[in-house]
């Protein structure tokens, strides 16, 4: 005879059932709302925009240098120029920092210093960026007006592409190099032990095994930082210059999108299509972003498929 | 059998942290022969393994002293490059670890690392190879697919072929066919007593009938120990020791 013998009646049985049922549309329902909500954004931003698109065109709006709110001409081109500009500088000014600090921490430190260092790193993730503002400002800006800019140009402030670039390689550093790192910590030891053991070095090893091992995490970690660079607002802003002019050196200021509309949102909105105007740097901010969330992801894909097949 | 040994090892203390590991290990290993190493988990049989390609050097906090001569040199002399040891000595791991790369490259990518051979040197070398392996006809149709395509027990005869194009003298083995399933064992220890005529191995195994299957002496270790060297017959049906008749016998594992 069990021991535990079951009085539940048919009536709390099907409540049970009832219950589970409900838990599981409930948790159906939350997902869906807050991934509509990017559906929600999307939509919004392209209905406030409407009405700049009308009055103008897709074609003009991207592809025009002229920013003449006042004239009714919105051309957005130097904004899409300055957020790939920054964006490009910071990827390429970081990656390779990531990588090398990546490789030390995991393959090459010793316990006592990865304890410091990985705090470290996590530590500068956790500062806010009007602080990398103030920093870049005094201390990148005057770099680059007296030590840098002067090898290769006439004349710059400092406030430039380069500055941004910067700010935002410092604030995107932790971001990679905590993904890297844990990508690298996934790669069994005895993998690195066969190659060490066919009379490869260190270097060697990490070079033709571990990273090609990681590169998928490597990519996904380069995509996540290059989203959040393309929506970095504050810090940014505080160090490019802000002309709406197409930069053409990389000591040339520049207006990303986010900053564009940090500081003009709120104010001039009497002008004429101004609101609209914004609303539509969003917008492009929005599909910049999505476009390159989806070419990432098919690239992802095919490097993870390359690599596991 | 101990005049001409291959490796010679002398008063060999490990520790990681406090943990003493191996305990005044003293052995002559001989040339040409198959050596197994038994005992039970966690004995320090792996890691007296790894002691000689210093494959120990990567882990934390590891202590060793005393010395490991292979061919006359001691491997943990200051000046030792330790590439130069590792060359000299195959490592076949308890699974199969295909580096991230095609089957073809897989076996190239030791004599790439060593010298920049002709690519008709290199065809030649990765068929050999595969052939010593008797990988050669299941894989020469597709040598520029992924190694991790193969099936574990060819993965693993791939691996032994990585191992050997780098010509090494000696072969370690890790527990190598403790993943595999029983034919693709039983490839693998056919293998070890065919290479024997030309390599030193020393196997790593906690099963006993392998070890009176492939080997020519035995290594008992026990706690860090070496307990009993001996010829296998005579170590296994006939053991001096008390620990190692226990051991034997399945008293204690």
């Amino acid at each position: 005879m069990p021991i535990l013998k079951s009085n539940q009646t048919s009536k709390m049985k099907r409540f049970r059932l009832l219950k589970d049922k409900i838990y599981s549309k409930l948790m159906l329902l939350f997902t869906i709302l807050s991934v509509s909500v990017v559906l929600v954004i999307g939509v919004g931003l392209y209905y406030k925009s409407v009405p700049v698109i009308n009055n103008s065109s897709w074609g003009t709006l991207l592809t025009s240098s002229q920013w003449k709110p006042l004239k009714g001409l919105f051309g957005f081109f130097p904004f899409i120029m300055g957020t790939l500009w920054v964006t490009g500088i910071a990827i390429i000014i970081a990656l390779p920092l990531c990588l090398l600090t990546s490789f030390y921490i995991t393959e090459y430190a010793p316990n006592r210093i990865r304890k410091i260092l990985v705090p470290f790193v996590n530590l500068l993730s956790g500062i806010p960026p009007v602080i990398f503002g103030v920093w870049g400002v005094l201390f990148i800006i005057p770099l680059i007006q007296n030590h840098i800019a002067p090898h290769f140009v006439e004349f710059s402030t400092g406030y430039s592409v380069l500055a941004g670039g910067i700010v935002l390689a410092v604030m995107i550093f932790p971001l990679i190099v905590s993904i890297v790192c844990e990508v690298l910590n996934t790669i069994p030891r005895e993998l690195k032990e066969a190659s060490l053991s066919l009379g490869a070095t260190k270097w060697e090893t990490i070079k033709k095994v571990s990273f090609r091992k990681a590169k998928p995490g490597i990519v996904a970690a380069t995509v996540l930082a290059i989203s959040r660079a393309f929506g970095e607002t504050i810090a940014v802003l505080m160090v490019c210059g802000n002309n709406a002019v197409v930069p053409h050196s990389v000591f040339d200021p520049g207006y990303p999108l986010p900053a564009l509309i940090a500081n003009n949102y709120g104010e001039m909105l009497s002008i004429p299509m101004y609101d609209s105007a914004l609303m539509f740097a969003a917008l492009l901010l929005f599909i910049i972003i999505l476009l390159f969330n989806i070419i990432s992801r098919v690239i992802l894909t095919r490097l993870e498929r390359k690599l596991a097949a | 059998m101990t005049n001409n040994p291959h490796i010679s090892i002398q008063h060999l203390n490990v520790s990681i942290g406090n943990q003493l590991i191996l305990n005044d290990i003293n052995i002559n290993i001989p040339n040409k022969k198959v050596i197994s190493i038994i005992g039970p988990s966690g004995c320090g049989k792996t890691t007296l393994l790894k002691s000689f390609n210093r494959l120990l050097d990567d882990t934390a906090d590891v202590k060793v002293t005393g010395k490991v001569l292979v061919d006359g040199e001691n491997i943990y002399d200051p000046n030792m490059e330790v590439t130069h040891i590792r060359k000299k000595m195959g490592l076949l791991s308890q699974r199969p670890y295909p580096l991230p790369m095609s089957i073809y490259d897989n076996v190239a990518y030791g004599p790439r690392l060593h010298g920049s051979p002709k690519k008709s040197e290199l065809d030649e070398l990765v068929e050999t190879q595969l052939k010593a392996t008797g990988l050669w006809n299941e894989v020469k149709d597709r040598l520029n697919a992924p190694a991790t395509r193969l099936s574990i027990g060819q993965q693993q005869r791939l691996c032994l072929a990585r191992g050997l194009a780098v010509e090494p003298e000696i072969i370690l083995g890790d527990e190598s066919t403790s993943a595999l399933d029983p034919v693709s064992t039983s490839i693998i220890e056919d293998l070890f007593i065919k290479l024997k005529e030309k390599y030193t191995i020393v196997l790593v195994t906690h099963i006993l009938r392998q070890a009176r299957r492939v080997s020519d002496y035995i290594i008992f270790v026990y706690m860090g120990k070496i307990i009993e060297f001996g010829p296998t017959e005579e170590l296994l049906l006939n053991p001096k020791e008390e620990l190692t008749k226990e051991y034997v016998k399945g008293y204690i594992s």
